[in-house]
């Protein structure tokens, strides 16, 4: 046990020394300097720019910035939509998957769109070939780009201390996408192929196996996709068992360099922040309240797993590897129980084991890392989310001291914090009331109808949703509205959610609680930034200590404790104490 | 919305060719220099295939070492672990019926050294391997089954037990393990 605790010590310790360097690097780019990458990239851009018809040195407004956002995120929604639900016929189905129902393409084009990934369906069996490069690798790199776009416009915000010119989002996310994404995928992707991920365009394969077994074998373009699926904190696998399954993460080799993908860039962005709006005193505070959140939410899930199943410790067997239903034997319980928390705190999604089957300990840390919300975070989407709790902060601890609330010289008023507030309230209202709605549909055990329909196409009841009866059950409903309001995509896969009340209810949480946590920092962002500037006195809240470091964590904290802790004690809290 | 409409289409027309074509075509490139050239590895028997070394296969031939139970049956057509909760009563009768047919079929076996891993479905239901534990355990029935020696059987479990660089988990292919009967 101790040297797999130093193994994953060890990827921790890798993954910062990597993140400082790739911010210092995200930096410059992003402030226009030159970086080692501009000979390759530079020409590509501005070609796509000039036959585009886009002028990417046209400075824009935050309202600019939001209208081209939201204007491309809709064609790409329309382009996947078109794409999922006419795969049977289009290029590259060597398997001969079907067309996605209406449904479940609503579902996953919303889910890939916001940096999501659901996953309603099998990657196998669900998707053509076509589909996993056109449509679900390309909006992998693409709504990663978005989100890291988003966030640029803050550090530049931040930086131009009066102005309302906040760079040209077409550059900030065709730069993301191209200098940082696209080289680090390429690495991982290489990193993959040569432990033996498949890619290759051949259909399903069949061998006999040795004690005579007719065996299939899915493969296909893999390697590509799981490399950007985490390097863009997406998390939707190539498999159904995304990467717990031996081809998508073949060893532990391979599970350290997805661990550090998913890692590098929302940790690279905090960095990037302080070394972009030259106050690296302030990035350090954000890294400091992140990390401390992290490590409480990562020491309770390695202990419960390392401790094993004390119902399976009944049983009388020998536990001494920790709790193994739903792991892998190569990546072993505490390297697993570090990948779920990491995997949730940053938004990715992608599993190397089923959550669903994790101690009751580990299920409740794994949905406060979601619930909260703030810790890390995904691609860009780490950096908006978390602003918002500075703004929170900032504002609590001025009325505190009975001063104008003000961030880096600019005065917070109510118009600000009237969007902060919905902001911070769309997620608990979302996950609540989904949660609700659910589970007040389970326990009265409903007809559902035409919104869940078994195999034979009879209406099934409400039930039959859950693979786990009692606390548990309840679990996994919390689990999906968590995972989609917080842009996850990891489950309690247990769940039989592809069906229209499932793909159609997460759908539209999934838009809600990916543009209005974009929306709302940006337009908070760009309003603050018209603002007079005010030089900083000896009565100024410094935003760059740890006093206020302690701030914002108690901040997220009591939101977090506050809004989340009854349905917490509903679900994991009460298996915990039942087992 | 108007203006930046058919810029954004171009771009993304753009995007799409550099970001799935491009991108995947130079992935596609790279591994056919690898030992694999992008395809699944294949284990063979003399020239006939009969598995492939990253994915379990079912073993219920009691002279063989058997791998973790799966979900999935071990069709790598699709893959899946059992999704049970920690506290879910059938699974637990599930488990505890997996460990009394295990004891019933390696006479002589403490239920105190019965490994998890064997009792246990994996998340992916294709795990390839089992813990150096859950191999030696099975050492006396495949002996007495085979009728080799013990010794030479937990020889061959330890020369195919392999220990992660970092991290120090220690695996054992079945399928290789097998093989090598």
């Amino acid at each position: 046990m101790t040297t797999e605790l130093l193994g994953i010590l060890f990827i921790f310790a890798m993954t910062v020394a990597l993140s400082i360097p790739l911010g210092r690097y995200m930096a410059r780019l992003y402030a226009g300097e030159s970086t080692f990458l501009d000979a390759v990239f530079g020409p590509i851009e501005r070609l796509f720019f000039r036959a585009s018809g886009i002028d990417a040195s046209r400075e824009m407004t935050w309202k600019d910035h939001l209208k081209a956002l939201l204007t491309i995120n809709l064609i790409w929604f329309l382009w996947a939509m078109f794409v999922l639900t006419n795969q049977s016929w289009l290029p590259w189905n060597p398997d001969g998957n079907p067309d996605m129902t209406p449904d479940l393409a609503f579902n996953t084009a919303i889910s890939f769109l916001v940096n999501c990934n659901l996953q309603h369906y099998s990657g196998e069996t669900g998707v053509s070939y076509f589909s996993q490069i056109f449509c679900l690798n390309f909006l992998q790199f693409v709504s990663a780009g978005t989100g890291m776009a988003a966030a640029v416009v803050i550090f530049k915000a931040i930086r131009d201390r009066q102005t309302t010119e906040l760079g040209n989002f077409y550059d900030f996310f065709l730069k993301s996408c191209t200098r940082v994404l696209l080289p680090l995928s390429l690495i991982v992707a290489i990193v993959l192929v040569f432990n033996g991920t498949p890619m290759n365009l051949v259909g399903k394969a069949e061998y006999t196996s040795l004690q005579g077994d007719t065996v299939q074998v899915s493969q296909g373009p893999a390697a590509a996709m799981i490399a950007i699926k985490h390097i863009g904190t997406n998390g939707g696998g190539y498999f159904g068992a995304n990467s717990a399954h031996p081809l998508e993460n073949p060893n532990y080799l391979t599970m350290i360099v997805e661990l550090l993908a998913q890692t590098v860039i929302p940790l690279g962005m905090i960095f990037a922040m302080g070394f972009y709006i030259r106050n690296r005193r302030f990035s350090r505070m954000v890294f400091g309240v992140m990390t401390v959140g992290f490590l409480l939410l990562l020491a309770p899930t390695v202990w419960s797993e390392i401790q094993g199943n004390p119902a399976i410790d009944r049983l009388g067997i020998a536990q001494t590897h920790g709790a193994m239903e739903g792991k892998e034997v190569r990546f072993g319980a505490t390297a697993s129980a570090y990948w779920s928390i990491i995997t949730t705190v940053i938004s990715t999604g992608s599993v190397n084991s089923m959550h669903d089957s994790t101690m009751p300990l580990s299920g409740a840390m794994e949905l406060l890392s979601m619930m909260t919300n703030a810790f890390y975070g995904g691609c860009g989407a780490g950096i908006l989310n978390f602003y918002i709790f500075i703004i929170l902060a900032v504002f609590i601890s001025g009325l505190m001291v009975g001063r104008t609330p003000e961030f880096m010289g600019k005065k917070v008023e109510a118009r600000e914090m009237k969007i902060a507030m919905i902001v911070a309230l769309v997620h608990p209202l979302m996950i609540m009331t989904g949660t609700a709605i659910a589970s007040y549909l389970a326990s009265a055990d409903a007809n559902m109808g035409w919104w869940f329909v078994n195999a034979e196409g009879q209406p099934n009841h409400a039930t039959a949703w859950l693979n786990n009866p009692g606390f548990h059950g309840f679990s996994e409903m919390l689990y999906e509205f968590t995972s989609s309001s917080a842009n996850n995509g990891s489950g309690f896969e247990g769940l039989g959610d592809n069906n229209p009340f499932w793909n159609i209810s997460t759908g539209i949480c999934l838009i809600l609680t990916r543009f209005l946590p974009i929306i709302g920092p940006v337009a908070i962002a760009g309003l603050l930034a018209s603002k007079k500037y005010i030089p900083e006195s000896a009565g100024t809240l410094r935003t760059d200590t740890g006093t206020f470091g302690i701030m914002v964590f108690a901040v997220i904290v009591i939101l977090a404790a506050l809004s989340f802790f009854p349905a917490l004690a509903l679900g994991p809290l009460a298996e915990y104490f039942s087992l | 919305m108007k203006t930046h409409f058919w810029p954004a289409l171009k771009l993304t027309a753009f995007s799409i060719l550099f970001f799935s074509v491009v991108y995947p075509a130079i992935v596609w490139a790279v591994a056919q220099l690898s030992p694999t050239g992008g395809n699944v590895e294949w284990v063979k028997k003399g020239d006939q295939v009969v598995g492939a070394k990253l994915l379990g296969q079912s073993f219920t031939d009691e002279r063989f070492f058997l791998g973790r139970p799966s979900a999935v049956g071990y069709n790598a057509a699709g893959s899946a672990g059992s999704n049970k909760g920690p506290s879910n009563p059938d699974y637990l009768k599930e488990v505890q019926a997996r460990i009394d047919t295990f004891l019933v079929h390696n006479p002589g076996v403490k239920r105190s050294d019965v490994p998890a891993d064997l009792v246990t479905a994996s998340g992916s239901g294709l795990d390839p391997d089992i813990s150096p534990e859950a191999a030696l355990v099975q050492v006396p029935r495949i002996a007495r089954l085979r009728g080799v020696s013990p010794e030479k059987l937990q020889k061959l479990v330890e020369a195919h037990t392999s220990r992660s660089a970092i991290g120090g988990v220690a695996t054992v292919n079945v399928l290789e393990l097998n093989l090598a009967l």
